[in-house]
């Protein structure tokens, strides 16, 4: 991550009060407290605190790991030392004692299970909770899914349907030991462990995560699906997701997120890798409810994630859609490396914050092939005493003719003490490119509201509509499924007691 | 008090950023009347139709509003929505990527809920929506839109009459709805208002003139000047003010 200082057009919430009703309202969306909060009580493997060679080695040797492997590890460990935590971004960080963190968990399992009927019935219970009942997923919406609870997958389904079409679902783990020359030859490929300090921790010490495969012509028939969940008490989580699409595939990803309610900080630093053959298409939608923190601003998970796609074949296509409404601290730009001619990279954001939260979260869109194009809508909504910055690429490389970029990205304000901040970086190398931004900065306004509440709409009501319209344009793009979980979450994020 | 008496307005006083604006309106609305109110600008006309709809930007400081028998100034606005009443909005809202299905659907159902009726079913609300759009010969294309967000000035209040069908009020308040309407509009906009009158409700029409009379009768006029009604009479005195002006009633007012 090297971007450059660019302008920076800080718009600081400052609404007229009107009335009492008012701010009444604003304190109740801004105070609304986290629904999702609890902890399941479960035998965790945990490896004592603190990071160093032997950890590293540890951890590779508790997951039966191949030595290129832990040469890959040793190699980013190595040189994370040498790394400081990057400090461009616009967020009010608390120092991390990274050596006061354990850097692996495993749920304890007997043998692994072979059915749902194997499974911890109160994961189970968890899940449900969430309303992500595995049985449920697995009988209703026909998705695969594959339940991530701390570091190593739990459960996976719908694996033999998708066997026979040669698409590969697994975790991590799963992927080193039964395919190693696909993971050996795309691993670090679109992030090096030399891309940024978190991603050089992530590639030292990542626990788990899900590998994807979808082979020559094949369209996955299916959403694949990923809950990632952070649990056990004091233990960071460090993701690794790999999705590989071969020529002509089409996949769509879902990503979503829900965490227990806890008092300490949480550290999460994930690696998404996406590589795009030709006239491939992947489509990565993610949800992100992650415990944000106490109305103070206490507790609350760190999500520091490194997300890149390399669209390197001809005409192909890769999509990220996502609606973040968690985490205390969010700095995270999913990107796309427009390398093949005619490529297409597409972002679609709604940010929420609230409380306290800080997110400082954008895209990259790296032309260097001809003809390339991109879009980036950014809606980013702040509340309470939050911060939202987009922040934002758009790099076009000399040789790069004929490519076009348009970014539109709204900011909407709710109240008077929360902040929207805009960083757009523009760097054109190439005259033919075709670039367009467009911002704009908005509030909730009073006759909004009066208008609905006139039509018999309560406020509450009248602000999940309202804001679900600001942000349609994204949601649209999620598949069906997420979009209606996503419009849910929107409306209880900011839903307070109104009245 | 009388049964058909639909709204009782005592002694209103209201205003803004402690500036009174309203000083005292009287008003007495019964089931199946036509009520306008006219007078010059800045009288007070809008305020009126605002404090009585519920809008938090007024401060009532004074007064009694009795609506078929319930305080209609301790009721939120979307009870007051609920018990019946309608403010067609002299500039309405456009809310962006809300579409007036999904807005009405909210609405319809809001009420519902307040009478402990169920939501409707889809297809019975989507018959209800095309049902009624046909009174104001609303285009199919606009309910699918965002709710007002690039409607022309006619289609605006076209599609505010459209919402009165729906909802259904005893009581509704028409705030200039004829600004901004060319003729063919506004016929076909009065006409809604017309179709819509019975026995048992009541509208009250702001308008700064008679042209909109001539479409919807008024049993009665009201001249509001300086936060008072300061006269009252039949549909003649509307005419008698098409044809004189404000001035002769500002002189008496203001002599007196």
């Amino acid at each position: 991550m090297d971007l450059k200082t660019g302008d920076d057009s800080s718009i600081k919430g400052n609404t007229r009060d009107k009335g009492e009703e008012d701010r009444g309202l604003i304190n109740d969306v801004t105070s609304s407290e986290y629904k999702y909060g609890f902890v399941t009580d479960i035998d965790t493997d945990i490896i004592p605190k603190g990071i160093n060679e032997d950890v590293v080695r540890l951890i590779s040797q508790k997951k039966g790991e191949p030595e290129w492997l832990l040469e890959f590890r040793l190699k980013a460990f190595r040189h994370w030392l040498t790394l400081e935590m990057p400090q461009w971004a616009h967020l009010d960080i608390p120092t991390i004692d990274y050596q006061a963190i354990s850097y692996y968990a495993a749920p304890r399992k007997k043998e692994g299970p072979k059915s749902l009927d194997d499974v911890d019935p109160e994961l189970l219970d968890t899940f449900n909770k969430l309303g992500i009942s595995l049985d449920e997923q697995k009988l209703l919406s026909g998705m695969a899914v594959d339940a991530v609870m701390d570091s190593v997958s739990v459960k996976t389904t719908h694996k033999e349907k998708l066997a026979e079409l040669g698409v590969i679902f697994c975790s991590f783990s799963e992927a080193v030991k039964d395919y190693p020359d696909l993971v050996k030859r795309y691993l670090g490929s679109v992030v090096s462990y030399r891309d940024n300090f978190f991603a050089a921790l992530n590639s030292a010490v990542f626990s788990d995560g899900s590998f994807v495969y979808i082979p020559k012509g094949v369209r996955c028939p299916m959403e694949l699906s990923t809950y990632f969940r952070i649990n056990a008490s004091g233990t960071g989580q460090f993701e690794r997701t790999l999705i590989v699409a071969d020529d002509d595939a089409y996949v769509s990803y879902l990503e979503g997120c829900t965490a227990p309610m806890r008092d300490e900080n949480q550290l999460h630093a994930a690696i998404v890798e996406i590589v795009v053959e030709d006239r491939a298409e992947v489509k990565y939608s993610t949800v992100q409810n992650w415990y944000a923190g106490d109305k103070d601003g206490n507790g609350g998970v760190y999500n520091f994630v490194t997300k890149r796609g390399l669209c390197r074949g001809d005409h192909s296509k890769l999509s990220w859609t996502q609606v973040e409404t968690g985490s205390a601290i969010t700095w995270k730009y999913p990107s796309c490396i427009l390398a093949g001619e005619g490529s297409v990279g597409e972002f679609y954001s709604v940010a929420v914050t609230k409380n306290r939260q800080q997110a400082d979260t954008g895209t990259k869109m790296i032309h260097t092939g001809r003809n390339t194009r991109s879009t980036i809508v950014s809606k980013g909504i702040s509340a309470g005493y939050s911060q939202n910055s987009y922040r934002g690429l758009v790099k076009v490389a000399p040789n790069a003719d004929g490519c076009r970029n348009y970014t539109q990205c709204d900011s909407l304000l709710l109240g008077p003490n929360c902040g929207a901040h805009t960083f757009p970086y523009i760097d054109v190398l190439n005259d033919t490119a075709v670039v367009e931004h467009e911002a704009t900065t908005s509030k909730i306004n009073e006759d909004q509201i009066f208008y609905c509440n006139q039509r018999g709409i309560p406020t509450e009501e009248a602000i999940g509509l309202i804001v679900n319209g600001y942000a349609k344009e994204v949601m649209n793009k999620l598949p069906m499924e997420f979009a209606v979980e996503a419009q849910k979450l929107l409306q209880i994020t900011l839903e307070g007691s109104v009245g | 008090m009388n049964d058909n008496i639909l709204l009782e307005v005592k002694n209103l006083h209201a205003g803004i950023d402690g500036k009174e604006i309203l000083k005292g309106i009287n008003l007495t609305i019964r089931q199946g009347e036509v009520h306008a109110i006219m007078g010059p600008n800045g009288s007070g006309k809008s305020t009126l139709s605002s404090v009585l709809a519920g809008n938090p930007t007024f401060t009532v400081t004074e007064g009694e509003v009795d609506f078929h028998g319930k305080n209609l100034l301790d009721l939120s606005p979307e009870d007051r929505s609920h018990e019946g009443l309608f403010l067609s909005f002299q500039y309405p809202v456009e809310i962006p990527g809300v579409s007036m299905v999904n807005f009405m659907r909210a609405a319809v159902n809001e009420k519902r809920k307040y009478f402990n009726q169920p939501a409707l079913s889809a297809s019975d609300f989507l018959k209800l929506m095309r049902q009624k759009r046909a009174i104001v010969e609303l285009d199919n294309k606009l309910a699918s839109r965002s709710v007002n967000e690039g409607f022309s000035g006619g289609e605006k209040k076209r599609n505010e009459i459209f919402q009165m069908a729906v909802l259904e009020p005893c009581l509704s308040i028409l705030d200039e709805t004829d600004s901004g309407l060319d003729i063919d509009a506004l016929r076909v906009v009065a006409g809604g208002v017309n179709k819509l009158k019975t026995q048992d409700n009541a509208t009250i029409v702001i308008t700064h003139y008679q042209r909109l009379l001539d479409y919807i009768k008024p049993d009665f006029v009201h001249v509001l000047y300086k936060g008072r009604i300061v006269r009252t009479g039949g549909p003649e005195l509307a005419l008698e003010l098409e044809e004189k002006g404000y001035d002769w009633i500002k002189q008496e007012v203001d002599n007196l």
